[in-house]
């Protein structure tokens, strides 16, 4: 029979999916840029919904948000996994309301006169019955993956309207997203690029690497170099891991410092982020904000007398306000910080901010 | 024409009748004439200046009738020009009175010693021989009262000395260091040919102080700068046994260039205890004076210990005490006794401005450090955790957060000190001080040198921690002694820094080197900088042995320094 097949298969991928999660964060494992986690986030939960039992919207609503509690809990820090779940849950709301007709989905604000008058109505809207809402949300979903799938060339394609010739350009560590906006520029222009190695991972070497086989002019400098050269740049061009919901971002360690330079140097600061990584979270919760990772990595077991003795601490992550940003680009174009907030009420509902 | 000539001849005339009332009041009070001159100030001048202008157009004529009186007057001019000079002058007319003395020409020649000069051209005889005598006796007085100055030429100096404000009036033009110049082929010629020369006398041109070479790509923002490789250090261009350089001076340039001896207060007294075994076992050569031929004896020492590292600002204060030291030694000692003269000096300056000094900085620090703070310190600096460790024996209880950076990894050896003595310590790498700085009550910083403009030299990484610091509004301490101050001036780290190796960038992660071919791909450049400038608006006060000071005051004790000497 096809069907516990199906379910078998299916409850494989979700653990194999999960156990990837969990290795892949420590560090230690292949690391996956955040485009493919989405990615495969998304086509997991495509196929949930399509192999799943479900039979109204709040069911199916249900199973993914468990299997997104899952997902969040085997990596918190991984916010793409749940963005792609609050994504898929917007999708099934907006299936429903046109499946029945309404046009309630216009009304998505939350007016005070609406929370006086229409209070819990919505939670039962989700029981009815569509034949055609799986056809819909699978469709909805395939959309949504050719849509994570050019983010990286949607915002490529910007880069000539940013970078003109004989610039100065700096950036830390490595982010996939910006090697290839750079890449893509220097098809046409001539510029400089100063890559901070970001240590101790220094991933800004392989960055480095793969920008000067483009032919791009490259020199990588040591962490501590970042503001003793900042008044030779024009730009300052960044990826980030996470895009906070008040414009603030969560980028690698480091991060924080070099914007502090830039803001010093009045030099503008440019976040080349794709819009799956927009979440809803805020930066109060000190707690699970912060990811660490080894101490091995700053003060080597080599040094065994005093590591007893001493504390290291080995943050992968830095806060950045959104005072010290200048610009976003997404693959929806360019965006203020300020803007923010009103780019996250168009991807996410409200209700789904707490999975 | 006829109108012309008779216009000429009346000029004539009528400056041998001015030139000889000038004569006459030279001669009764030259002196009341000078000070007059100095008080009256410029309004006085100006017409004088007219007068005089034109009556140089006539002495120009008349020099063409008249070859040998000429001639006596511009020799006149030169030495009156010099007496000016020995006079007090007002600051505006001090610049262009130097030059005479200076560059010996008779077409410069500015208002006072023009002054004087129609007096000479008409009574030549009796008062030529008297001004001649009174000045030469002056200008040895002068020369016996001036203490040394740096690399001014002797006259500039002589002149220079008399102005009440020596520091108003230093020449603006100063000789570059070879060492910021390296994208200048014409210095880098010059710098073969003095190493030629600074060889001694008579042996083979073998025997010389061999020329470092570059390594790698250089950054084209830093082509102006050396950038060596540790894996080729100048001692093994020298022949063994090298006679032109001191032994333990060869041993002291290989510890610097592979980072052995480093810190700005260990090469300093490295360098001295160097000089310290050169004096001991220098002889002085017959027909020569132990104060000149020693200090040409340093010189291809201090050559060779530049192109090992380029010297700090502390090294080169160093050098030129013991350099001063030396000079003033007088003919009459004999060597022993200057010997031991010159050790005791040595000993004394490394007592006084740098042991003592660091015990003065600890003392007034300690109040500065209040029991449950926590206090974050970069890198390795030797009078940092001298300070903490003084805080710590007077029963202090606090908590040390050490940051480090790469490549050269100095924060670790701190941690070693410092968890040694038992103080609780954190650490970090300087990428994560942002996360770390809400914990920290107080940033303690060294420097390398302290510049004249209030900007603080030091280590790669300390502007960033001053300005992330700032940003907490965390405070920021910065401990110097005076000895580091320098009179240089620097706005960014550009221009004069240093370039080290830049294999030194390359780390090897998971088994894989990434930038393990980095001279193989043509348009990748690593840039390893050694040092960098923070602003005075980052420091919030500077901790030295005269006292705590704010960043701006950097030059006011410079000048104060400056007077003592």
């Amino acid at each position: 029979m096809p069907g516990p097949y199906k379910e078998t298969d299916l409850t494989e991928r979700v653990e194999a999916f999960l156990s990837d999660l969990k290795r892949g964060g420590s560090g230690t494992g292949p690391l996956r840029g955040s485009a493919e986690t989405a990615r495969e986030t998304t086509a997991l939960l495509r196929k949930i919904t399509a192999q799943a039992r479900w039979s109204s919207a709040g069911d199916l609503m249900e199973i993914i948000r468990k299997e997104g509690r899952r997902m969040t809990a085997a990596q918190p820090s991984e916010t793409t996994v749940g963005n792609m779940v609050r994504r898929v849950l917007k999708i099934i709301r907006e299936e429903y309301a046109r499946s029945r007709g309404s046009s309630e989905e216009a009304d998505q604000q939350e007016s005070l006169h609406k929370l006086l008058t229409s209070g819990g109505l919505s939670e039962e809207n989700f029981r009815h019955h569509f034949a055609p809402l799986k056809a819909n949300v699978i469709e909805a979903i395939n959309e949504l993956l050719t849509e994570l799938e050019g983010t990286t060339d949607n915002i490529a394609m910007q880069a000539l309207e940013h970078i003109h010739s004989n610039e100065v350009i700096m950036t830390i560590g490595r982010s996939r997203t910006v090697e290839a906006f750079l890449k893509d520029a220097a098809r046409k222009r001539k510029f400089h690029v100063i890559v901070a190695e970001c240590a101790p991972f220094c991933q800004g070497h392989e960055m480095a690497t793969s920008l000067s086989k483009a032919g791009i002019e490259t020199t990588v400098i040591a962490d501590a170099a970042i503001f003793a050269v900042m008044s030779r740049v024009n730009k300052v061009i960044i990826g980030t891991q996470t895009v906070l919901a008040n414009g603030g971002l969560r980028a690698v360690n480091g991060t924080h410092t070099l914007a502090l330079a830039a803001k010093h140097h009045s030099t503008p600061l440019i976040v080349c982020a794709p819009m799956f990584k927009l979440s809803p979270q805020f930066p109060n919760e000190e707690d699970t904000f912060h990811k660490f990772v080894s101490p091995h990595e700053v003060l080597p077991f080599t040094e065994g007398e005093i590591l007893s003795k001493v504390n290291v601490h080995c943050p992968v992550f830095d806060y950045v306000p959104p005072e010290l940003i200048t610009l976003f680009i997404s693959n929806i174009g360019g965006h203020a910080p300020s803007y923010i907030y009103r780019l996250m009420s168009e991807l996410y509902h409200p209700e789904d901010h707490e999975l | 024409m006829i109108f012309f000539k008779e216009v000429i001849l009346g000029f004539r005339y009528w400056v041998i009748a001015s030139g000889w009332c000038f004569f006459r009041r030279n001669v009764n009070d030259r002196q009341d004439d000078i000070e007059r001159a100095k008080t009256e100030g410029k309004e006085l001048t100006k017409e004088e200046k007219q007068r005089l202008r034109k009556e140089k157009k006539q002495q120009k004529k008349n020099k063409e009738k008249k070859d040998e009186k000429a001639s006596q007057g511009s020799e006149k001019e030169k030495k009156s020009g010099s007496l000016a000079a020995a006079a007090p002058q007002p600051p505006a007319k001090s610049t262009t009175v130097k030059t005479p003395s200076a560059v010996p020409a008779p077409a410069p020649v500015s208002v006072p010693s023009s002054l004087e000069a129609p007096a000479p051209v008409d009574k030549p005889s009796k008062t030529k021989a008297e001004l001649k005598a009174e000045r030469r006796a002056r200008q040895e007085a002068e020369r016996a009262s001036k203490p040394g100055k740096k690399g001014e030429p002797g006259q500039q100096a002589a002149s220079g000395k008399q102005k009440a404000p020596p520091s108003e009036l230093q020449p603006v033009i100063k000789r570059l260091p070879e060492h910021i110049q390296v994208d200048n082929p014409d210095v880098l010629k010059k710098l073969a040919k003095k190493l030629e020369r600074q060889q001694v006398m008579g042996l083979n041109p073998t025997k010389k102080i061999p020329l470092r070479l570059d390594y790698g790509y250089k950054v084209s923002l830093f082509s102006h700068l050396h950038q060596y490789s540790r894996k080729a250090p100048l001692t093994q261009q020298l022949s063994i046994p090298s006679t032109v350089i001191h032994p333990a001076v060869v041993r002291l340039g290989l510890q610097y260039s592979q980072g052995i001896v480093a810190g700005s207060n260990a090469r300093s007294v490295a360098l001295l205890h160097a000089f310290k075994q050169v004096i001991r076992d220098y002889i002085t050569p017959p027909n020569e004076e132990l104060s000149r031929d020693l200090v040409n004896k340093l010189k291809p020492y201090i050559s060779f210990l530049n192109q090992c590292r380029p010297l700090s600002a502390s090294m080169g204060n160093a050098i030129k005490y013991v350099k001063k030291e030396i000079s003033n030694i007088s003919s009459q000692c004999k060597e022993e006794e200057a010997k031991s003269k010159l050790l005791n000096c040595i000993e004394w300056y490394i007592k006084e401005k740098i042991i003592l000094a660091a015990k003065a900085i600890a003392e007034s620090s300690i109040e500065k450090i209040n029991n449950e703070d926590v206090i974050l310190v970069y890198g390795c600096s030797s009078l940092v955790n001298h300070i903490l460790f003084e805080a710590f024996e007077k029963g202090r209880k606090f908590r040390v957060i050490v940051v480090d950076s790469r490549p050269r990894l100095e924060g670790r050896e701190a941690l070693r000190r410092l968890v040694q003595r038992g103080i609780s310590c954190t650490y970090v790498l300087i990428s994560a001080v942002s996360y770390i700085l809400p914990e920290v009550s107080k940033v303690f910083l060294g420097a390398h040198a302290l510049l004249a403009n209030g900007y603080v030299m030091s280590r790669v990484g300390t502007s960033q921690i001053a300005l992330v610091a700032r940003a907490f509004n965390v405070p920021v301490l910065v401990c110097c002694e005076t000895y580091k101050f320098c009179e240089r001036v620097q706005t960014d780290s550009f221009v004069s820094n240093e370039l080290d190796d830049p294999d030194d960038l390359m780390v090897t992660r998971n088994g894989k080197t990434q930038l393990e071919s980095w001279q193989e791909v043509p348009s990748l450049g690593l840039l390893n900088l050694v040092y960098d400038v923070t602003p005075p608006d980052f420091v919030d006060l500077v901790i030295t042995e005269l006292g705590m000071i704010p960043c701006t005051s950097v030059p006011v004790v410079l000048r104060v320094k400056n007077v003592d000497q």
